[in-house]
């Protein structure tokens, strides 16, 4: 495959793979059974190995995860919410492995510069997918406490993901038609989840795409300051 | 033990309404005689009450100990310093949840439960090494319980490969696999910052210093205070006695340290031309003992997170059982 990645779109798939890693990376030691100590972590390796080769296809690896600002970050607002409870952390995961199986799996189809890459990771994103759908129906069909937590958290969320939408330069996908395939498997799992679909706007009133263009939410700048904190303070050291 | 005590009757029960004091004899008799010849012990098999509960006892500690040992790792997941070391660093901590749960696993098959066993954890009523209630304070921690913590968890785990209980030494012979590649990432990661810049290296150094004891005490007290060692030796669940292993540790650990260019914080260290091995320094058995009775730096922080974590997943637990009794038997499985 020798199509030239388009930096922009790399960037893009690398930051939210790179940062809903990290947030992902907060639960260990702090998740409600064991068994999902083990599933958390194992899907922040994913999106870790996920970021490490797209945003090795840009530059250095650690260069742009550690010493870029806030602004110059491309992911997603979604990625960057805060873990809040477990459901929280559930609806955030449906919401986006969802779209990244979707996405990875019409371009690990196509032959553009993300198809090697995609049809690696579309292994991964499938585990992903499966595991949040199968909280979220636990979850929302679970107790009354569970299905309160989980409807909070699908409404908090629902604000975000329109942005996953928008069109991102390099990216050769139908975005209309990722997000008509995405509305049809959440929809579907919310109801089956015995859930209500929120019936607020999908994107945040200000700017939707706000996070692609490197305008993020309040919570994703102190992320950052502990992620590159001591990184920073050795400049030009190898770890 | 009301579980273990349990399974003994059913035992009994189940060979029958014979002279159970002539069939204890005779069970016990056995039962030396497999131990005797290295034969492994399986959960169906006939055991002492007493091996029973020294073993729930120590396969449980072990299992405690892998999961409040991801609490001073995890605290550098989210600060690790490049991307490879995140991704070793989540892996790391990722094998230790799946350690608990192989350790839990074979504590089951000794006729306890996860739940009993955590509860017991969270009460203060098992403990779990003394080792994960010292901080992680700098990056170069995470590299010192790699090379030292683990390694002495390993000198201490690899003869457990051949413990006399079955599931015990399987579960070992995973874990130790595992452990020994933590063992070299723990070791890489310091010759990194050994090599690295005047304050990496000083920082190696520093970790070095306050993790070298501590391990040491790992191995357990010594020898003439070990209350369980003898016994455990004769059933062949402990094969070396904590002096000896400590030892082994020991004179491993020397030359590893100067191919690093780090020293060891013990004045008296040195080597004893006569009996081949290395002299060392006294270890401070008052703070050992205080660290046990619950008042080292880190013990309450880390019973209250595990707690936390514990308490506060309890509405998803719920949420998980009451999903599963609703929908029984919807896929055409049968739960019995």
């Amino acid at each position: 495959m020798t199509t030239t990645v388009s930096t922009t779109a790399a960037l893009a798939l690398g930051d939210d793979a790179l940062v809903l890693s990290h947030r992902l990376g907060e639960w260990a030691g702090h998740a409600p059974v064991l068994e999902e100590e083990v599933a958390l972590a194992n899907i922040a390796l994913d999106l870790l190995g996920q970021a490490r080769v797209l945003l090795s296809l840009v530059g250095d690896e650690d260069e742009l995860a550690y010493l870029r600002e806030e602004r110059a970050f491309r992911n997603v607002q979604l990625v960057e919410q805060p873990n809040g409870d477990f459901a929280h952390t559930i609806l955030r995961q449906l919401y986006f492995s969802t779209y990244q199986h979707l996405l990875y799996a019409e371009l690990a189809a196509g032959d553009g510069p993300f198809a090697p890459l995609a049809a690696k990771a579309v292994k991964e994103v499938a585990y992903h997918r499966d595991h949040a759908e199968q909280w979220t129906v636990r979850l929302g069909d679970g107790t009354d406490e569970s299905h309160e937590r989980a409807q909070r958290a699908c409404e908090a969320l629902w604000r975000f993901t329109g942005e996953m939408f928008r069109p991102v330069e390099g990216l050769d996908v139908d975005g209309a038609a990722l997000e008509a395939a995405w509305l049809e498997s959440v929809e579907g799992m919310l109801r089956r989840a015995t859930l209500t679909v929120p019936e607020g706007p999908r994107s945040g009133a200000w700017r939707a795409g706000a996070g692609r263009q490197g305008l993020h939410t309040e919570p994703f700048g102190r992320m950052l300051a502990e992620m590159q904190h001591l990184h920073r303070s050795h400049p030009g050291a190898s770890w | 033990m009301a579980t273990a005590a349990a399974h003994q009757t059913t035992r009994t029960q189940a060979y029958g309404a014979q002279d159970t004091a002539v069939d204890t004899v005779a069970y016990e008799r056995r039962f030396d005689a497999a131990v005797a010849a290295d034969e492994r012990i399986e959960p169906r098999d006939w055991m002492p009450d007493a091996y029973r509960a020294t073993l729930v006892r120590q396969i449980a500690q072990h299992a405690h100990s892998e999961i409040i040992g991801m609490q001073p790792e995890a605290n550098w997941i989210t600060r690790a310093p490049s991307l490879r070391r995140k991704a070793i660093l989540m892996a790391k901590v990722q094998d230790e949840a799946g350690h608990g749960l192989y350790l839990y696993s074979a504590a089951e098959t000794l006729g306890t439960g996860r739940d009993e066993l955590l509860d017991k954890l969270h009460s203060g009523r098992q403990k779990y090494s003394s080792i994960f209630n010292y901080p992680t304070l700098t990056w170069a921690d995470v590299g010192a319980i790699g090379w030292l913590v683990d390694g002495a968890a390993i000198t201490n785990q690899v003869p457990l490969c051949r413990c006399s209980y079955g599931p015990y030494a399987r579960a070992m012979v995973r874990i130790c696999k595992e452990e020994s590649f933590h063992q070299r990432q723990g070791y890489e990661l310091l010759l990194a910052l050994s090599r690295g810049t005047p304050e990496q290296h000083a920082m190696a150094q520093d970790a070095v210093d306050r993790w070298w004891w501590p391990s040491l005490m790992m191995f357990g007290p010594p020898d003439d205070e070990s209350a369980h060692s003898a016994q455990s030796m004769a059933w062949k669940i402990k094969r070396h006695s904590n002096d000896e292993l400590r030892q082994r540790f020991v004179d491993i650990c020397v030359p590893q340290a100067e191919s690093l260019g780090l020293a060891l914080p013990d004045p008296d260290l040195r080597w004893n031309e006569e009996r081949g091995q290395h002299d060392f320094g006294p270890i401070d058995w008052t703070e050992f003992r205080e660290v046990l009775k619950g008042n080292g730096p880190c013990n309450e922080q880390r019973i209250t997170q595990r707690r936390r974590a514990h308490d506060e997943g309890a509405w998803v637990r719920e949420a998980a059982a009451a999903y599963a009794d609703k929908h029984t038997g919807e896929t055409g499985a049968t739960r019995a």
